[in-house]
């Protein structure tokens, strides 16, 4: 395996336009010979298959859920960023650029993140085309907010559903697309192989939910939109069905991985409250727009907060990160928090939370504004946890919410797969070792409406894709290897439940590949995944058949390759001796406890290819450049 | 505490199904879902086929999670989806009754999973706005009245899970069709295409077998987002605009 990342010459201003003055492109009247299969329809996977039908391919559309509104980009709550400087505060495409290769720790390509940042604009004017009722201000114009990391507002948002809106936006354009007969959905499936024909992709195996059928589809080109694989963890602000299986069977079919330990840990969330637990809900990080974080300056001081007064309080990200302050990005954010908790500091019932103040701005600016703007995510905090935020603080914790690694992906986001692609979250490319608030809604739709429409044409122009049907015998290997597994999982009969195994992975995961790694924690993970999947291969309990709906036998397959991605995370983590973003190595951190980059021998992309069962995968390294920004020591201070 | 549940279950579209009688041991923390899952576990322990219900995003949004409780969609509090109850809602040894939404337009697939591909083929029919990935003017070129876009939103709330169809006597998914039509009436964008799309959407939610609405309000009552039958008025206005 080489990786080539295929960046384009020249300076990175100039990269995308040249990139696209040079590409070959398919002639209108060819691209209806072409057939793409797109893999999960959120933002990047939707957007991507409408704007692909417009263009005239044939496009098949493949989902888990009934129907593809529902993908896992609906829950995004807070906003998207783009750099259109409306509020004429300074913002330019540079700064957008800029505040994304240091938000991710500089351990992200310059040359894709300068692309995201150049579309980020047309983004905002598609979706405003489609009908997404944004928030406005009383002129008719479109608000912005500010989110982590930035010192500008550049966050539009609807309430705080944009995720939903945008995600319906390029839901509508794809259903315009069905009804144009460009895009044919395939519902309840679940992806469980790639298909290789000629070294290149060439289809998929699925798994009809419904009826267990396993299915054969043949395409010119694979686009994988997933998402990513914070579920690892068990416990995490992801939905319930969100997997890697898909792009964890791509890895072991020859597609690298890039940076897997890279996984960010959001820092306001609902803490946890018991084991029964099977999720944790985000609260959106605009809240932190109006709302001061502390915790009590004593250690166990469990008053009431309204009874602790304002001179006991330690509002600990404004005294230590006083230019952005409660602004401070995500990881430095939930290590803040967790470095108090662990300091004996933390409130509520499990010492494990920290408190989100909104009374200081209800005292500036009224109830009814802080409702305005908030509301539906008060109204969601009451309803878990039974507190009214309007007078109590919220109690909020970190939690697993995005995985910056993924797949690893060339300029064009193809991956070492020639014609298998990898989009949005599922990919690695954009947001380094942490991403910032509202940066992923950004890049999931700039990966589908404006960057693969160009580079897919390129690959299919120039590439030779003589036709194959399913009766390859590629095909039928791939589907018998699918039907073996499930039969495997299907015949272990065994005592234990997925669940029971899913909550002890996650455990292990949390606590020894979580907010803050080191080399022992890392080695121990590594040992205890290995003999809890030697265990879950011999002990598991799974009832009913393959061939009828039963979404136990779905969830084993999943966890079947969240054992296996979970130990390549452990790995990654431990072979990366610094601190960068959201991987905090304890050994590596400077002397008032930040994280401490090691750029002399860690300023690459760590690939990790597939060696087969039981081998140790193998690294490839892709050195990372910076012609445009200067490395320096992350400073929110 | 101990609940009795009584659980719709169907082994598949064809099978008459029937009720069965469970008890699960619950804690007041839990979601409703959650003490689905727990009861899930017992059953799986004992050998038995696990109840098989949608959920997914289990946070209110993603519109998966759909079930009947005590007669009513989504169960007894309002503007909440299911997978947002809590358990402290009930008391030691209430019996709670669990059944699949029930519609012509919504077939069951198994015990409380049921078939809603009806709503997409309703958007496919002209939800949506015609308007190509391109190079559109800026997103602020039309200023759109803070008031209008605010009640646009009200309706682009929805989430898309049926409730509206479960609650209504008449099985009619005008709440879902309405919120549509309304969120678009309320915007320049689409302007263009707002007869045909009011049209369209129309039949083809007649075509799935969705009753008429005869304003009695259910879906409105049930709606995890709460969104008003405003919609259906607006969405007749929309109709009777297009047609006459």
């Amino acid at each position: 395996m080489k990786l080539d990342s295929k960046i384009p010459a020249g300076p990175v201003q100039e990269k995308w336009d040249r990139h696209k003055n040079s590409i070959k492109l398919v002639n209108p009247a060819n691209k209806r010979k072409f057939t793409i299969i797109v893999v999960g329809t959120g933002l990047a996977g939707a957007s991507a298959a409408a704007s692909l039908g417009e263009l005239g391919y044939n496009v098949k559309a493949y989902f888990i859920h009934d129907t593809s509104r529902r993908a896992h980009s609906i829950a995004a709550q807070g906003g998207i960023n783009a750099a259109k400087n409306y509020p004429n505060d300074g913002d330019t495409i540079e700064r957008l650029f800029a505040d994304t290769v240091k938000g991710g720790d500089f351990r992200a390509r310059e040359a894709n993140v300068y692309r995201l940042a150049q579309v980020s604009n047309a983004i905002i004017d598609q979706c405003v085309a489609q009908g997404v009722p944004f928030a406005r201000e009383y002129g008719g114009l479109l608000a912005n907010r500010s989110f982590g990391g930035a010192q500008v507002s550049r966050t539009f948002y609807a309430r705080g559903q944009t995720g939903q809106q945008l995600l319906l936006g390029a839901y509508s354009a794809m259903m315009r697309q069905v009804e144009a007969g460009k895009v044919k959905q395939f519902p309840r499936r679940e992806m469980l192989d790639l298909v290789i024909i000629d070294g290149k992709a060439r289809g998929i195996i699925t798994r009809n939910l419904i009826t267990g059928v396993i299915e054969r589809h043949e395409a010119d080109a694979v686009l994988l939109c997933t998402g990513g694989y914070g579920n690892v963890y068990y416990l995490s602000t992801n939905a319930k069905n969100s997997n890697a299986t898909a792009v964890w069977r791509c890895y072991k079919r020859g597609a690298a991985f890039g940076n897997p330990c890279f996984t960010q840990i959001h820092p306001t969330c609902i803490p946890q409250s018991g084991d029964y637990q099977s999720k944790l809900t985000l609260m959106s990080e605009s809240l932190r727009n109006d709302g001061r974080v502390w915790v009590p300056k004593n250690k166990g001081d469990n008053r009431h907060p309204s009874d602790i007064p304002e001179e006991e309080r330690d509002y600990y990200l404004e005294r230590k990160y006083p230019s952005y302050g409660n602004l401070a990005p995500r990881d430095i954010s939930s290590r803040a928090a967790k470095e108090v908790c662990d300091d004996g500091r933390g409130v509520g019932d499990t010492g494990l939370a920290v408190y989100l103040d909104f009374q200081d701005a209800i005292n500036r600016l009224g109830k009814d504004v802080i409702r305005q703007r908030y509301s539906n995510l008060f109204d969601m905090y009451q309803r878990i946890t039974d507190e009214n935020p309007y007078e109590v603080p919220m109690r909020i914790y970190p939690a697993v919410h995005y995985t910056m690694g993924g797949l690893w992906v060339d300029y064009n986001l193809m991956s070492t797969i020639p014609g298998l692609y990898v989009l949005g979250e599922a990919n690695f490319s954009d947001h380094g070792a942490n991403r910032l608030g509202a940066s992923a809604l950004m890049q999931g739709l700039a990966d589908g409406y404006f960057v693969i429409p160009y580079t897919i044409g390129d690959y299919l122009a120039s590439t030779e894709l003589p036709k194959v049907t399913s009766n390859h015998d590629a095909f039928a290997d791939a589907a018998d290897g699918v039907q073996q597994m499930t039969q495997k999982l299907l015949g272990i009969n065994g005592s234990k439940t997925v669940l029971q195994f899913h909550r002890e992975l996650g455990k292990i995961m949390w606590n020894n590949v979580g907010m803050a790694r080191t080399k022992k924690s890392l080695q121990d993970a590594v040992k205890k995944i290995k003999n809890l999947r030697e265990e879950f291969w011999q002990n598991l309990k799974l009832i009913g058949r393959d061939q009828e709906l039963n979404k136990d036998l779905e969830y084993a397959g999943r966890l079947a390759d969240y054992f296996e991605l979970g130990e390549l995370m452990a790995q990654d983590a431990l072979h990366r001796n610094e601190s960068c973003g959201g991987h905090f190595r304890e050994e590596y951190q400077t002397e008032d406890g930040e994280a401490l980059r090691n750029d002399k021998e860690f300023a690459y992309v760590a690939a990790w290819e597939y060696k087969g069962e039981g081998k140790k995968p193998k690294l490839h390294k892709e050195p990372l450049k910076f012609q445009a920004v200067k490395l320096t020591q992350r400073s929110y201070k | 505490m101990k609940l009795n549940l009584k659980v719709w279950r169907q082994k598949g579209p064809n099978d008459r199904g029937g009720f069965r009688n469970y008890t699960v041991e619950a804690n007041e923390h839990m979601s409703f879902l959650e003490m689905l899952d727990f009861l899930n576990e017992d059953l799986i322990a004992n050998g038995e086929e696990p109840v098989e219900f949608d959920s997914d995003c289990r946070e209110g949004i993603c519109g998966s999670c759909g079930m009947v409780i005590d007669g009513i969609a989504h169960g007894p509090w309002q503007g909440a989806a299911t997978c947002q109850l809590h358990m402290r809602h009930y008391r030691e040894g209430d019996t709670i009754t669990i059944e699949p939404f029930r519609a012509k337009g919504f077939p069951v697939i198994k015990d409380l999973v049921v078939d809603r591909s009806a709503f997409d083929r309703i958007m496919i029919a002209g939800g949506y706005v015609s308007v190509n990935t391109g190079a559109p003017p800026d997103a602020n070129a039309i200023p759109i009245p803070q008031d209008k876009a605010e009640r646009a939103m009200d309706f682009a709330a929805c989430i898309g899970c049926g409730a509206c169809v479960a609650a209504c006597p008449n099985s009619s998914a005008s709440l879902f069709t309405g919120a549509k039509i309304a969120q678009y009436s309320l915007l320049p964008q689409g302007e263009p295409e707002r007869k045909r799309r009011a049209r369209r959407m129309i039949d083809q939610m007649e075509q799935e077998g969705f009753g008429d609405c005869s304003n009695y309000a259910e879906c409105e009552a049930v709606c995890p987002k709460e969104i008003s039958i405003e919609a259906i008025a607006r969405m007749r206005r929309e109709y009777m605009k297009a047609v006459f």
